[in-house]
């Protein structure tokens, strides 16, 4: 049990998917201009990383594995996230229509997120077995989606701030994302 | 002419991780190094050439419905190649760049081209902006490698260049270092940009 809170620990404050290991920025800085959307996109990742997370990982063992085609995960890989997000779509369009109107426009993004196929394929590196696949998968979008909505939180503020012309917008999201990042540094001696 | 124009507006004007806002991900992750950042911005140049070609040539063949899907493909498959030809022939960088090999699948940048230009334009047309995309984003990695490597460990592509009481910032080399370095090189191209 206690490996899987420290697991949990890790994923989502130590070792931040998003500000630690450089995974999914272009979203992260696409869609964070606004609290609503950075938490529709964070509802959104949380759910196809850990689907997409569990699926992979039965791919490569039961499908790619026996057959020693482990070379083209990357591509069976990739394939399985977009036509997953494509599933994903049309099951809530049809099912629970609600949520699909609040994610809508974030489902089909998800595809290009380097933070999905990055989980999948960390997941595969370190070997881990399907439950812990499952709680690390979870656990990333979690810290994903919470370093999201916190720097959303603190990127609203911006449009009521004078800045320096050239720093406007993307440079200074950067160096805020910095700053956030740093923060999430001091977590680090949670682990040892 | 217009194959020069083409080639030439990847090297400053729409440099991707500046002017676009592209591929950021291995942008910020793999250029703790200048080296690194050569490495990672030459295999990306060899998937997008490779893949802006094959683009332009099947692209009257591709149903425009599946094209997103079959672009996908295509890079997929030129991903593997630099992934498994890296892994034998260059150990030591595929060790360094990690997953962030696979991950040139969905480096927005290459999807992006494939898309916006290759799909539109003739073989050689598609072939100089895949080049020219790919030398601007290798150059854009390099200057990024260079400086973290400068003030983080006070060398530059591994030779000690810095006097010997300076110290090294290891804030540079780690993830803040990243984001804050790439944040006021935006910054500084936007004021070289706009004096323009």
């Amino acid at each position: 049990m206690t490996e899987y809170i420290l697991l949990i620990v890790s994923a989502i404050f130590v070792n931040n998917i998003l500000l630690a290991r450089y995974l999914g920025n272009c979203p992260f800085l696409g869609v964070s201009k606004s609290m609503d959307t950075a938490i529709g996109m964070g509802m959104a990742v949380i759910f196809v990383i850990t689907s997409a997370g569990v699926i992979t990982w039965m791919v490569q063992k039961y499908v790619l594995d026996p057959f020693g085609l482990a070379y083209l995960s990357t591509i069976a890989f990739i394939l399985v996230i977009a036509a997953l997000v494509q599933l994903v779509e049309m099951f809530l369009q049809k099912s629970v229509p609600a949520l699909y109107r609040a994610l809508g426009i974030f489902l089909p993004l998800i595809t290009t997120n380097c933070a999905v196929l990055g989980v999948a394929i960390i997941n595969i590196k370190e070997d881990y077995d399907l439950l812990t696949t499952l709680v690390f998968s979870f656990a990333s979008a979690v810290g994903y989606s919470l370093a999201l909505v916190l720097f959303a939180g603190i990127r609203e503020r911006f449009a009521v701030m004078k800045m320096p012309k050239p720093f406007d917008g993307t440079p200074l999201g950067l160096i805020t994302a910095g700053l956030l990042s740093m923060a999430f540094l001091g977590f680090s001696g949670l682990l040892k | 002419m217009r194959l020069v124009n083409e080639f030439t507006k990847g090297l400053w004007r729409e440099v991707p991780p500046f002017r676009l806002v592209l591929g950021l991900c291995p942008t910020l992750a793999v250029t703790t190094a200048a080296e690194n950042g050569v490495g990672m911005g030459l295999a990306t140049t060899f998937v997008l050439v490779c893949s802006n070609v094959l683009v332009a040539l099947l692209r009257k063949l591709i149903p425009s419905k599946v094209r997103i899907a079959s672009y996908i493909v295509i890079i997929a498959s030129f991903v593997v190649i630099v992934e498994l030809s890296m892994q034998a022939y260059a150990y030591k960088l595929y060790e360094a760049l990690g997953i962030f090999i696979p991950l040139i699948v969905v480096n927005c940048i290459v999807l992006g081209r494939a898309e916006a230009f290759a799909s539109k334009n003739n073989v050689v047309l598609s072939m100089a902006d895949g080049l020219g995309m790919g030398i601007g984003f290798t150059m854009a990695l390099t200057v990024i490698g260079g400086v973290r490597e400068l003030l983080g460990s006070g060398s530059v592509f591994g030779v000690h260049v810095m006097w010997s009481s300076f110290e090294p910032f290891g804030f540079m080399l780690k993830a803040p270092g990243a984001f804050v370095c790439l944040g006021f090189l935006l910054g500084i191209m936007n004021i070289i940009g706009a004096k323009k």
